[in-house]
């Protein structure tokens, strides 16, 4: 049986090295073989990108090497896919070869692309990338004061980032003393300050008592750098001193040009895990069109169920489970408050109060997630 | 004319219909035609309160059985 892994993320390290405990007596027989393909030979913990941006973390915190973190077992490739030619249960490769495979996982991930908003990339700050996050740092350091408006794309990677950004700025200008002379601005695209009901009714109050405002039904239409103006496509205008956006995110390319999904999202079944049509094929974390968070949470609790599918279906012949939709994401209330939400597909979140406890949490799963990426956690 | 397309938005929490909604949108073509499903309540307000704001055409709405059905067509 060979097990091909598209994707050297969280969902496909930890899928990977899930199988290879699974499966170790089936790999060391031969009777099994698990191979991933990766675009890079680094990891990176993407969740640290937010501290990066406040200058709470550095660059080398973030990467790990990719073949650090795999099982031995695991064949490791850094040759990005090219083609999926899934009629013939193969892939093609950068570097021109081709993989067969009996079991495909596309863990490719998303990207964010301020682009397809005019004017944003080039007049807002954002913590995306590593580059774009040290952008930020150094823009908010010499920012005196003024309106700063967070605007939010659709879709985007994770969920709690634009509250955690917001809240954790009014800490950050607290602490240098200018909150007084910063006016703090919270857009949101739907009805309510964030998707999760009960975490909007928590947030709401929170954001009175902070004195930050806030807008809801507004969605990015295009931003006017001269006026410094974000405009939505509800026919609102928010002007801004200094604009931090959460921007929309697509697939990657490689998924749009092989025409698998349209914005690069695979249609997926949310409880089989398998691309629409095709069940040998299989699609966890941002790459799934399954409407839920688009988080590395998400992408875990998915490699999950998963490692535990395939490995069945070597063993037993059949999947054992569907995948239930858990998802747990931490929520930065500030520098040092934090709280959780914990859902699935069937029972809604309940966050509590904050608490420094919960924060500390937060600090030392920021270590930990190589030993989760490890599967070990 | 191009079928309908689904957005099965039953049981999810976040991003919620309206956001996964406003998501699909985003790739769409101009007139393609969506069928929002969910079992959230407040998406037979939210929905089609939104897509008035913003231009976009509501073509029906029904419950049945617990799920609220939500057609509309991409108009900008």
């Amino acid at each position: 049986m060979n097990i091909l892994i598209v994707g050297g993320g969280m969902g496909g390290t930890i899928l990977a090295n899930n199988l290879a405990r699974r499966l170790a007596p089936e790999l060391r027989a031969g009777k099994a073989h698990l191979m991933m393909l990766s675009a890079s030979d680094k990891h990176m913990y993407q969740p640290g990108l937010l501290y990066l941006a406040l200058g709470r973390m550095t660059p080398d915190e973030l990467y790990r090497d990719q073949a650090s973190l795999l099982e031995p077992e695991i064949e490791f490739y850094v040759d990005p896919v090219e083609e999926f030619q899934l009629d013939q249960n193969r892939v093609k490769t950068k570097s021109g070869k081709t993989y067969g495979y009996d079991i495909l996982v596309i863990a490719t991930g998303s990207r964010p692309v301020p682009e397809m908003i005019p004017g944003l990339a080039e007049n807002a700050e954002t913590f995306y990338t590593e580059q774009s996050a040290l952008k930020m740092f150094k823009r908010l350091q010499t920012f005196q004061g003024g309106r700063v408006v967070i605007a939010v794309g659709v879709p985007h990677k994770c969920p709690m980032a634009p509250l955690e950004i917001t809240f954790m700025l009014h800490d950050y200008f607290k602490d240098r003393g200018i909150r007084d002379k910063v006016q703090l601005h919270y857009t949101y695209p739907i009805g309510r300050v964030h998707s999760l009901e009960n975490v909007a009714k928590w947030a709401t109050p929170e954001f009175d008592r902070l004195g930050i405002t806030y807008e809801t039904l507004f969605n990015m239409k295009e931003v006017d750098g001269k006026n410094r103006v974000v405009k939505s496509e509800e026919g609102t205008e928010a002007r801004y001193d200094l604009l931090i956006t959460i921007p929309a995110h697509k697939g990657m390319e490689i998924v749009e040009k092989n025409k698998l999904g349209a914005g690069g999202f695979i249609p997926t079944d949310k409880v089989k895990l398998t691309m629409e049509g095709r069940p040998n094929v299989y699609v966890i974390g941002d790459t799934t069109n399954i409407p839920i968070s688009k988080a590395g949470s998400t992408a875990h609790y998915q490699a999950e169920t998963l490692g535990e599918n395939i490995a069945a279906i070597v063993k037993l012949g059949a999947p054992v489970r569907d995948h239930d939709g858990k998802v747990f994401c931490f929520i930065e209330c500030g520098k040092d408050r934090a709280t959780y939400a914990m859902f699935n597909y069937t029972t809604p979140p309940d966050p509590k109060a904050p608490t420094k406890a919960v924060h500390w949490f937060k600090m030392a799963y920021n270590k930990l997630y190589w030993a989760s990426a490890r599967g070990l956690l | 004319m191009a079928e309908r397309q689904i957005i099965d938005a039953r049981g999810s929490f976040c991003p919620g219909p309206l956001m996964e909604l406003i998501a699909r949108l985003k790739f769409a073509q101009v007139g393609e035609e969506f069928e929002v499903l969910s079992t959230d309540q407040g998406s037979a307000n939210d929905i089609p309160e939104w897509l008035n704001k913003v231009g976009h055409q509501l073509l029906g709405a029904r419950e049945e059985a617990g799920v609220w059905h939500i057609a509309l067509r991409k108009m900008k």
